[in-house]
């Protein structure tokens, strides 16, 4: 209709939005790159419901025939204890999440609500150490939780992750974007640091701690290079260095590898499912602020 | 923040002056440290003291299963700029593994995903949907993706292979065990998994340049690329700034890819210089010029971001 006006009298055009109208090739291009994201994942999917003599000799057909569960019954049966992997994987990050929702809320309370001495040099402590790589810290770490007694232990899984810097910046950010007049107004009635933080600071923040709860769990629950050093007896593994003994044990009984990395999906897979809005939000909006 | 902030002044104007004044503010710092605490302790014990505890491991030829851990001074650090030294060559190649993979890695991670986000940031039904979609392979581990494209790209036995058989073209490709193709693996495979970081971080950007600058440009007559150069790219810098310095890093930091993947095959040509640092330190117990090494990968890397910063900088002048 407009594009008719446009056509007959160019030099009147209206300036076009920003977001420009999709067109054909806008939407199949979109298709085209979700097709591939998704279907290799769909491949370890169907792969993992094949027999060990399908998945070897139909590459190319990644449709089960015929459909079956062995390579699970296998992997819940056989020498890898594969469910202790999971229970394992699952304590460790629940466990350092709660630590960091913990220790992170009432550093960044501090950092963020209350004035005291040298809070511009602890803070630049914390940040300064965002930007440096774990690697770093690995050797350096492997032998104090040596010293600690924690290798080949779920402590090691467990605590020193959950010193990361960034809960403490993030939680900072939303905190002193808090309006302040409900704090003040308790202050009068003679509430003290500690209610303030778990009776207002900590309630009107439940979406930013939801997501850094779940942000925390992802990264520990995918950990890799860390787990494949510290612990060393197969029962005590967590998924991720368990997939990798899985790799090297089955190495071409695919079926049941796939099962593996499937197992290890799902639990992550289910927590983006339900929390996508706040992930991809939270992750979108760090370069704008940053 | 601006009152705390006066507060703060006047509390050090003050200093030294009126007693209780000083009283309250030192019990204020003590509450402070009280809710700092728990973090700090951990922090203090698992981040600050190995920073300066890997500083001096590095000093010294220590191999935690033998006692005597002889003092060397800077001699881990000079072995790794001496070229017939036990460690130069394999150090300078993992290094150059390093490289080849940010090299390949980074300019894809910024062009596939600013395509990506430029094609979401149209009025599109559905947006959200796809948004998720390209994101969900990251919220998967290393190890599963890693598991899993091991197996669609085994030479042999793997689907890629197999269907390309299908459709008539070489069906024989080493995409593990050989060079290029392991490089084209690890890196299309990285790309694939991490894209989804990019576009969503580079869409908020993008939706952060305001509309109207858009529509001088087309007052002015400016077609699509001369806006997309003029007013997308120039809008995006902060975002892009920090973009390019977090994809650096972590193509820097590659690790589980090559260790699952292609084992560094063929012979240590993918064999990345993290994958050398904990293989040294940690397989070989040699901690003390293992600690040398990810200083100088420290310290490049951060050489790495400040030119970024400048550079990035300077083009905004």
């Amino acid at each position: 209709m407009s594009s008719l006006v446009t056509t007959t009298i160019p030099q009147n055009r209206l300036p076009r939005s920003r977001r420009r109208a999709p067109n054909a090739l806008t939407y199949a291009a979109l298709f085209i790159i979700s097709f591939i994201i998704v279907v290799p994942l769909l491949w370890m999917l169907l792969t993992s419901f094949k027999t060990d003599f399908d998945a070897i000799n139909a590459p190319a057909s990644p449709i089960p025939n015929p459909f079956t569960t062995e390579a699970y019954s296998t992997l819940a049966t056989g020498n890898l204890p594969i469910l202790r992997w999971f229970a394992n994987s699952l304590i460790a990050a629940t466990a350092q999440t709660a630590i960091i929702l913990v220790t992170a809320s009432a550093a960044a309370y501090a950092l963020a609500r209350l004035d005291f001495w040298g809070k511009k040099f602890v803070f630049g402590l914390i940040i300064a150490t965002l930007l440096v790589p774990g690697v770093i810290f690995l050797i350096p770490n492997y032998l104090i939780v040596d010293q600690l007694g924690w290798l080949d232990t779920l402590w090691a899984i467990i605590v020193p992750g959950s010193a990361g810097a960034f809960g403490v910046f993030f939680l900072r950010q939303f905190f002193i974007s808090l309006p302040s007049e409900i704090e003040e107004a308790a202050r009068i009635d003679g509430a003290g640091d500690l209610r303030i933080f778990l009776q207002i600071i900590l309630p009107l923040s439940r979406p930013a701690l939801a997501t850094l709860a779940v942000l925390s769990f992802l990264a520990n629950w995918n950990d890799f290079i860390w787990p494949i050093y510290v612990l060393l007896s197969p029962e005590n593994l967590t998924l991720q260095p368990g997939l990798s003994v899985l790799q090297g044990t089955y190495s071409t009984h695919f079926g049941i590898v796939m099962a593996g990395a499937v197992i290890a999906s799902v639990p992550v897979l289910i927590l983006f499912t339900l929390a996508q809005k706040q992930i991809v939000e939270s992750v979108a909006t760090s370069g704008v602020k940053g | 923040m601006a009152d705390s902030s006066t507060a703060l002044v006047n509390r050090t104007r003050s200093r030294g002056g009126t007693r209780p004044r000083a009283a309250a503010a030192g019990r204020r710092s003590v509450t402070a440290y009280l809710f700092l605490a728990p973090f700090l302790i951990i922090f203090a014990v698992f981040v600050l003291f190995p920073a300066v505890y890997g500083a001096w491991i590095s000093l010294h030829v220590w191999n935690p299963l033998i006692d005597n851990r002889p003092f060397v001074g800077l001699q881990n650090f000079i072995d790794l700029f001496t070229p017939d030294s036990l460690t130069f060559e394999d150090f300078w190649e993992s290094m150059r593994a390093t490289g080849i993979f940010v090299v390949g890695s980074v300019p894809l991670l910024l062009a596939i995903p600013l395509l990506v986000a430029t094609l979401l940031n149209r009025k599109i039904k559905g947006g959200t949907v796809f948004r998720a979609v390209f994101f969900a392979p990251y919220v998967l581990g290393v190890a599963v993706i890693s598991v899993l494209w091991r197996y669609l790209l085994d030479p042999q036995l793997g689907a890629v292979n197999a269907v390309l058989g299908l459709l008539g073209l070489p069906s024989d490709t080493p995409w593990t065990v050989d060079v290029p193709w392991a490089w084209i693996s690890l890196i299309g495979i990285t790309v694939w998994w991490t894209l989804g970081l990019n576009t969503v971080i580079l869409l908020a950007g993008l939706k952060g340049i305001n509309p109207d600058l858009y529509e001088a440009a087309s007052l002015d007559g400016a077609g699509g690329w001369q806006k997309f150069t003029h007013v997308t790219l120039p809008g995006l810098r902060p975002v892009m700034t920090f973009v390019v310095t977090i994809t650096l890093l972590s193509s820097a930091n590659m690790f589980g890819q090559s260790y699952l993947i292609t084992q560094g095959a063929p012979g240590t040509q993918t064999r990345t210089a993290i994958m050398y640092i904990a293989d040294q330190g940690l397989g070989q117990n040699q901690m003390g010029a293992a600690t040398a090494m990810s200083y100088v990968l420290f310290a490049i890397l951060a050489a790495v971001s400040v030119l970024n910063f400048r550079l990035q900088r300077d083009n905004t002048k």
